[in-house]
């Protein structure tokens, strides 16, 4: 009987929360097409997500380029395949297509979701956002829409030079530490790098980067009182957006190449 | 007839099952100045957000000159929104932009002002509650916490609204400071005609600025006539808010239920 009435009880709670989240979402749509655009508060977005993300984001895609290098190598070595050809085609395959845009995407999220939700959920629970309201200005599109334009629009181009560095970190072991020709290797990368991989990829970025701002715009907007409910708040948008673009990059992964 | 700027009939609000306000009536009349006075916790803040709509009310009825508020359509509510400036009790300046970023927040809205313009004017609303222009530049975190209070109050009366609704505004400051923003709230009923609900705790402000009074009680307006006459009113609540009673009807606990 209990168990009945907690699991009901959890249901139409997640059920609730998810009609909220549909409402942001349309509304955020909705205003992000509609004058006035607040273009200083878009470029200062820009700036933030797509400029100083890129140390973090070259980190991770320069070291997971190098790693998978160093896997496939091990790995293809038991097959006896030959060795420039196989781990090029790794590494460009799995950079462009997954580890770019995954990476960069829960890179993003942690970095810049989280701060989203962390600094709109002070701005609610210190009346800031109602003071908007009174100032004329509406928070969904001083607040909301910017931030989820600019998170749309940066992904790609951080991905796409995550992308870059991350072959290029395939590049630098495959040579100095596996000892493959320079020229070889160039080629193979060059040839299996397939222009659809990379549109892909580029798409998952903005959606991506989407999913993250939604998330840390949604959880900040709603935040609860005081001090734990904007860390309630942030944690949540960072562990959502994680679950959210590990789930989005399957669904997108099993449309673009399972045809 | 008295003419009522705001008319609130049977406004109710609960927080899950903690109700806040029930059936809660009040006239706010034209170009007056109220203050909303009950213990901590009774629902005054509520009250002014749910009369902009900021916080949705559960049931009832807001009417701002003849304009129903509750179930407004968007553009009515921005409408009727445009005639009120509000501080919040915790100042709610906007941390990211600096001080006359924020006076001249919507005051700068749809005109082509210069920065130069708009700084200057910022300057000149922040003289009027005792600001140099020193703090012109710096954010809300370089200043302190009476300051924030006085570029909340310059950020409101900015673009001279026709309402002003005033949470707790001189609440934390020492008693000059105070005197001035009381001196500024009655200046702005008196010279620009204005309407003034000021959420209040202090009963030396509101001898200065209110005409009104209106007292908050387990959701209602228990009590609500000129200030002159609050003192002996034989209302037993009242008595003892006016002369600060510790043992009385009001306990803590019965309002923080
Ligand atoms: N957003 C909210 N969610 C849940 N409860 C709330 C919310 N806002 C206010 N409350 C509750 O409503 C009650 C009234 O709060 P309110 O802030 O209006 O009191 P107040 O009369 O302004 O008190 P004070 O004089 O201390 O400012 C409080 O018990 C508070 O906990
Ligand atoms: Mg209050």
């Amino acid at each position: 009987m209990n168990i009945l009435r907690i699991t009901g009880q959890s249901a139409l709670g997640l059920l609730a929360q998810f009609g909220k989240l549909s409402l942001f979402t349309a509304s955020t749509l909705f205003w992000i097409f509609r004058p006035p655009w607040y273009w200083r508060q878009l470029l200062r977005q820009a700036v933030d997500i797509g400029y100083f993300s890129l140390p973090v984001v070259g980190l991770t895609t320069l070291f997971s380029g190098m790693v998978i290098a160093l896997q496939s190598y091990t790995g293809t070595e038991r097959f006896a395949a030959e060795g420039e050809g196989s781990v090029a085609t790794v590494v460009v395959l799995i950079v462009t297509r997954e580890l770019g845009p995954v990476l960069a995407g829960l890179m993003v999220a942690g970095r810049i979701g989280a701060s989203m939700a962390a600094e709109i959920g002070t701005m609610r629970v210190t009346d800031q956002i109602d003071a908007l309201d009174t100032l004329a200005t509406r928070p969904m599109q001083y607040l909301i829409a910017p931030r989820v334009m600019a998170a749309t629009l940066c992904l790609p181009f951080l991905v796409l030079v995550g992308d870059i560095i991350g072959v290029f970190g395939g590049y630098i072991v495959a040579i100095y530490q596996l000892g493959f020709n320079q020229g070889a290797y160039l080629e193979s990368t060059l040839q299996y790098l397939e222009p659809f991989d990379v549109i892909i990829g580029l798409i998952k970025a903005a959606v991506f980067g989407f999913i993250l701002s939604i998330m840390g715009c949604f959880h900040g907007y709603h935040s609860g009182r005081g001090a734990e409910g904007v860390g309630r708040a942030t944690t949540n948008a960072v562990v959502y957006s994680a679950i959210l673009i590990l789930v989005a990059d399957f669904f997108i992964t099993g449309i673009a190449f399972m045809r | 007839m008295q003419d009522n700027q705001i008319i609130i009939r049977g406004l109710s609000k609960a927080f899950g099952n903690k109700v806040v306000l029930k059936d809660l009536d009040l006239d706010i009349p034209r170009g007056k100045s109220v203050a909303v006075i009950g213990a901590s916790g009774t629902g005054k803040s509520v009250l002014l957000k749910c009369a902009l709509g900021l916080i949705e009310a559960d049931s009832g009825s807001i009417r701002v000159d003849g304009q129903e508020m509750l179930g407004a359509s968007r553009q009515q509510r921005e409408e009727t929104l445009r005639k009120f400036g509000m501080t919040f009790q915790g100042g709610a300046l906007f941390d990211s932009l600096t001080i006359w970023e924020n006076v001249i927040f919507r005051y700068r809205q749809g005109k082509t002002l210069s920065r130069d313009e708009a700084r200057d004017y910022a300057a000149s609303v922040l003289a009027e509650v005792n600001l140099e222009p020193r703090v012109l530049d710096l954010f809300p975190a370089e200043i302190s916490g009476g300051m924030q209070k006085r570029v909340a109050l310059a950020r409101a009366i900015a673009d001279r609204p026709e309402i002003l609704l005033f949470d707790e505004p001189t609440t934390g400051l020492d008693p000059i400071t105070a005197g001035v923003i009381n001196k500024l709230i009655r200046s702005a009923v008196d010279r620009l005609g204005a309407t003034a609900i000021t959420i209040s705790h202090d009963m030396a402000s509101i001898k200065v600025i209110a005409d009104e009074v209106a007292m908050v009680h387990n959701g209602r307006i228990i009590w609500n006539g000129p200030k002159d006459k609050m003192e002996d009113t034989g209302n037993p609540v009242l008595d003892q808010f006016v002369h600060g009673h510790p043992e009385g009807p009001m306990t803590p606990s019965s309002d923080n239920g």
